[in-house]
This record gives structure tokens, sequence and C-alpha cells, in this order.
């Protein structure tokens, strides 16, 4: 038969019941528009993950007090406390790969200004800190060692600080209190965005870690050891060099565990990742049980169309159609208002995206690849779905056909 | 020139536990250019029969030629080519496509030609189809908006834009009017006149009449094989006219 006559037909059958084809297509359309929100959302979360690693600075090593499982995403830990000041001065002094260390403990307090108040993160940490982190300066000063040896009560400062506390004022040599303990202002932050795990990194205060030891937080061991290693090449070599090292500080038997876990950043990040690829995947087949169902309206409203139909069909097939072109014809039918839910469900699950990803703040990403997906995978639908009505169609007898009411 | 050559038709229908015996062994022929009725009571297997010249159903036994083939053995690809090119069918139903304007119900049996045309020329023969039965001015309007008689004649349109060898009429003024009926007999004597074979299915007389032969089966069998009366559609016609004065194609009230 002539295959230009074919989507013609097929389009005005649909256009004749326009009410039904669009409720028909109104599975597809949300099955669809589930799949593009989702995978969307999905790859949105996992691109600002990588995007995070990429800041959180390079050739970083974080040694964590205790045993620590590589799956496991708690950053909390600090419970075990094995790992001193001491242990990261070793790390930066013996082993010539670390180029950095820095002991670090985190204290929530309540910070003063003249009459305003602001709950913080005091981290304590060694001069090394920020540029281990890749982190600059945005005015002032980072403190020096000669800080860190008199446990100088001097602060750095993040943005949000800057905001909250100083309402935008420059805050450089301004005193705060924690807990009537004065603190001087020496320099501030540039803005560093969020954390792996959410959190805001620019509300943060920066102190000696030995100010932090003595006179804020009032614990003696540190909650993670911060340390950058010479290069990428060397990551491998200095992990196991930090371990011998921390092993033998720590007096361990050779059948005693580690009392520490060394973790890569990729690694926490890693962990991260994995989480977010599998929700990704859980919502969407979710969604993809939507499709499914969506599917199913279809083979019911063609099958509904092919006995409405029957007339029609017997017609054709009396005046020369083979039954490869009824069953042909009902097949496009059905993959054409598959098509049409497809590219509804496309603008629809843009929408959704945008107003998800604004409404929550969350990260969206549309890949052309799930877009193609989404269309692909209508198709198959309305060839799968459609299958059976037009099969029952072209297996018709004209003559029964065309005496149907 | 025989166009239809039926030998010993036979048709079983085995439905039930018993078979039936639709047909029993049909015998006759028709030449080109002959105008015959087929007639017959309910039951007496002219349905049958008329699937059967249709090629829409084969015979149990039998040998039936159409223009020489033996399309009595053919698959059913085979037999839907030949419904395409060879038959044309008017029903009495009309099974006109809704919704579907009236050069489109005619360009149907183009579409599923084997050998492809463009839609140019698919557009031209359907129109051309048209024009013989005076509907060239409708040609856009849909079934809904056309007479029964218009209807009609737009399904002998789609019957005729291929061509065909044979006219297989069934009961074609069944759902019409008299005055309406004559109109349609008419069209069918005008081609007829022109060389188209036309086998028409009916079980008035009155329509018969105007046949030029009357094929009538029974039980299966044909009773008779008689030449028609061969009345003109145009003269009883005209005995209409003083009752009306609307009378030509394409003016129906």
């Amino acid at each position: 038969m002539k295959w230009s006559a074919v989507p013609y037909v097929a389009f005005k059958a649909l256009r004749r019941n326009a009410m039904r084809t669009l409720l028909t297509a109104l599975g597809i359309i949300i099955g669809v528009a589930a799949v593009i929100t989702m995978v969307g959302l999905g790859q949105g979360a996992s691109s600002e993950v990588k995007e995070q690693v990429n800041r959180l600075g390079q050739n970083v090593v974080l040694v964590f007090p205790g045993e620590r499982s590589l799956g496991g995403v708690s950053i909390g830990g600090g419970s075990a406390n094995t790992l001193t000041a001491a242990d990261s001065r070793a790390l930066q002094e013996e082993i010539p790969e670390v180029i950095a260390a820095s002991p670090e403990v985190r204290s929530q307090r309540v910070i003063v200004y003249g009459n305003q108040n602001w709950h913080t993160r005091i981290y304590g940490q060694s001069a090394d800190y920020l540029q281990i982190r890749q982190w600059p300066i945005e005015s002032g000063d980072m403190f020096t060692e000669e800080d860190i040896e008199r446990a100088s009560l001097v602060a750095v400062v993040g943005q949000t600080i800057i905001d909250e506390l100083f309402e935008g004022s420059d805050p450089i040599g301004e005193t705060i209190r924690v807990r009537g303990l004065p603190l001087t202002v020496i320099g501030v932050l540039s803005t560093k965005g969020m954390s792996l795990m959410g959190s805001v990194q620019d509300d943060i205060v920066i102190v000696p870690y030995t100010t932090a030891f003595q006179r804020i937080s009032g614990r003696s061991h540190a909650m993670v050891i911060n340390v950058q290693i010479y290069d990428e090449g060397s990551m491998d070599i200095a992990r196991h060099k930090i371990t011998d090292l921390l092993r033998e500080r720590h007096r361990l038997a050779s059948y005693q565990e580690n009392d520490f876990t060394v973790q890569t950043q990729e690694e926490v990040a890693r962990a991260a990742t994995e989480t977010s690829r599998i929700m990704t995947w859980l919502l969407a087949s979710i969604a993809g049980i939507s499709l499914f169902v969506g599917g199913i309206g279809i083979m019911n409203v063609m099958l509904v169309s092919v006995t409405e139909r029957t007339r029609e069909i017997g017609l054709r097939l009396a005046v020369g159609a083979r039954a490869q072109d009824v069953l042909m014809q009902f097949l496009i039918e059905s993959v054409i208002l598959c098509l049409l839910g497809g590219i509804g469900g496309i603008l629809l699950g843009m929408f959704a995206t945008e107003a998800i990803a604004s409404y929550a703040g969350w990260p969206a990403l549309f890949s052309t690849e799930a877009m193609i997906a989404a269309v692909s995978v209508s198709a198959a639908v309305g060839l799968f779905f459609g299958f059976y009505p037009a099969w029952k169609a072209s297996r018709l007898d004209p003559i029964i056909a065309l005496r149907s009411e | 020139m025989s166009i239809v050559q039926l030998t010993g038709i036979t048709r079983t229908y085995r439905t039930g536990s018993r078979p039936v015996e639709a047909l029993r062994g049909i015998d006759f022929e028709v030449n080109k250019g002959e105008f015959a009725a087929i007639m017959g009571a309910s039951g007496s297997g002219k349905s049958t029969l008329m699937n059967i010249l249709g090629c829409l159903d084969r015979p149990s036994s039998g040998r039936y030629l159409l223009r020489g083939e033996d399309v009595s053995t053919f698959p059913r690809e085979r037999l839907a080519a030949v419904r395409n090119r060879m038959l044309g069918f008017v029903f009495q139903a009309f099974h006109l496509l809704p919704r579907t304007t009236a050069l489109e119900n005619v360009e149907l049996p183009l579409i599923y030609r084997e050998d492809e045309l463009n839609w140019n020329e698919i557009h031209k023969r359907a129109m051309e189809a048209l024009q013989t039965v005076g509907l060239g001015d409708r040609a856009e309007h849909s079934p809904n908006e056309l007479s029964g008689g218009q209807k009609q004649r737009v399904a002998i349109a789609r019957a005729l834009v291929s061509h065909p060898s044979l006219l297989l009429a069934d009961e074609p003024t069944g759902n019409l009017d008299s005055r309406t009926s004559l109109e349609i007999i008419e069209i069918f004597q005008k081609l007829n006149r022109e060389g188209l074979t036309i086998l028409m299915v009916t079980h008035e007389p009155d329509i018969a009449h105007f046949a030029g032969r009357t094929i009538k089966l029974r039980d299966g069998l044909v009773q008779s094989d008689k030449p028609g009366m061969q009345l003109s559609a145009t003269d009883e016609l005209a005995g209409w006219q003083d009752e009306s004065e609307s009378f030509r194609y394409g003016i129906d009230e």
C-alpha cells in the first residue's frame, strides 16, 4: 500500500476521537514526564556531587579515628579518641609525600558580636588548612604557625558570618565572643558554597587548633586529620606510609586492626554518588511502572478502536487491503499515539523538573539521552501494546466485518 | 469473452455438528458486457455466491475462473490484489468511511494498489470516477452531508476507480426509495452500455427487470437462468417527471 497514506489515516483516526486520544496519551505523558523528571533530578544531583569533589581540593586524604567501613557515609565520626595533633605533625614532618596536614576539631557554638548572635560551627585547624582545601582568603590574613604555638585568640570567618553577624560591614579587627572568650577576626574567607552533605560551608569560623582544643571544645583529640599529598601519583604510597606511621605511633601489634581509617575525598564522594545513583534508579523504575500502566491504557483503547472500526476494516480488506496493511495501519496509529504522549511527556517533564528544582533548590540537568530514550521507549510501548489489537484487526474476516453493526 | 466462469462451485460451512451446504454445484458463465441480476429467497445461497464471486471467500470445491485465471486456488494475499484491481464492490449499506470526504472515499482502492500511483494521479482518477457518477461538485463533502442516493453514487465511483473487469453489487438499492433506486439503476445501465460487466444481487423483481439476464438461485442451485426484460431506467424515470421537476444528478431535493 501507499506508505504516505498510513500516518495520514492514523492522525485522522486520532483526531476523530480527540478527547479519547488525549486521555489515552495522558498515561504515556505522565509516564514519560516522570522518567524525564526523575532522571533530570538524579543526574543533576550526581553532577553536583562531582562538582563538589572538584571543589574539595586536590590530592586530599582524610584520616578518621576508629575503624570505618569503606561504604560508610557518616562523616560524624570522632567518637573514637585515637588521633592527636602530634599525629598530624608527625605525618607532615616524617612523610615526604605529605605537604600539609591539619588536625580538625569542630564545635557548635553561639558567637556574639555587639548585640547580634549567631549559631555556627567553629573549626580548629592548622595554618595549612586553607591551602589543603584550596580555599582563598578574600581579605585579611590566615593565622600563622606562631598563632598555633601560642594558641592565639584569632579567627578567620566565612561569608555567612559576615552576612549574619556583621550585616555586611568589614569585620577585620573586630572582636567576636564565644562563651565570653574574645576572638579577633583577622581574615575573611571567599565564598565556597554547599558541601557534599548539603551544609553551607560558608557558615564557619576557623581558629588555630590549639585554641580550639584548649579554649573552646575541651577535647584532646582530632575528629579528622586533613592531609594534602604532593601529587596524584603519590596517593597510594602516601596512604601506605600514613597507615604504617600511625600504626607505629599508636603502638599497634601486627594482629591488631587499625584504630583509624584513611580515605580519599574520591572515596567519600563515591559513596555519596552511589547513594544518589541508587535513588535515581529507584525513582526511574517507579516512573517505568507508570509508563507500563500507560501502555496498558493504549492497548485497551486500541482494542476498542478496532472493535468500533470493524466495518471500516472489512471495507478496506474488500477493496484490496492485505492483512499486513491493516496490521501496519493500527500499529502506526498506536505508535503515533504514544509518540504524541512522549513529546507531551518531555515538555511536562521539563516543566516539572524546572518547577521542582527551583522550588526545592535542587540542581536539575536535562540530558538529550534521556529525551531520546523517552521517545524511543514510548514508541516501543506503542509497538508492544499496539501489536495485539493490530494483529486482531488484521485477522478479521472481511465478510463478517462488513456485516457487523 | 467470458469474464466469470463457474464450474461445480460448492460451499459447505462446518460450523455446527452438521455441515451446511450453502452452494451445491453452481455452473454459469458471464460474458463481457453483460448485466445480470442474481435473485433468490433468503437462504438460497446468493450471499455465499456473492462472497465467492467477490474473492472474499473460496469455494469448497469447483472452479472459479475470473478472466481465465483460476482464482479459487489463490492464497489470501493474491485474492486481495484481485479484489483491488479486477473487482468493484457496491454494498447495500454503502460502507463509506465516516468523516472522510467523498473524494478520499473514492481514492481508497488506489491506496492499496501494488504498483503505487503518485498522489496527483490518485486525486485525478478519483475525481474522474466521481464525475462519471455526476458528483464532481460533491468531492469535498463527507457522507453525512450526502443523501442516500448520493452516498451510493460515491460508492459506485469507488468501485469504478480501479477500472475493474467486474462490478459486483449486493442489493445496491436495498436502502433507497424507489425513485433513487431507479437513478442508481440508470447509472448501472449507462456503465453497462459503456462495456462494464455487472453482477447484481437483488430480491426485488422490479429491480431485476432492468437487467439483461436473471439468474435465480434456490437451495444452493441455479433454478433458472433467463434473459431479463431489459427495461430502461431512463424511460421509467421520465414517467416520474410530472411529479417532480428536480431530476438530474446532484439535485437531490
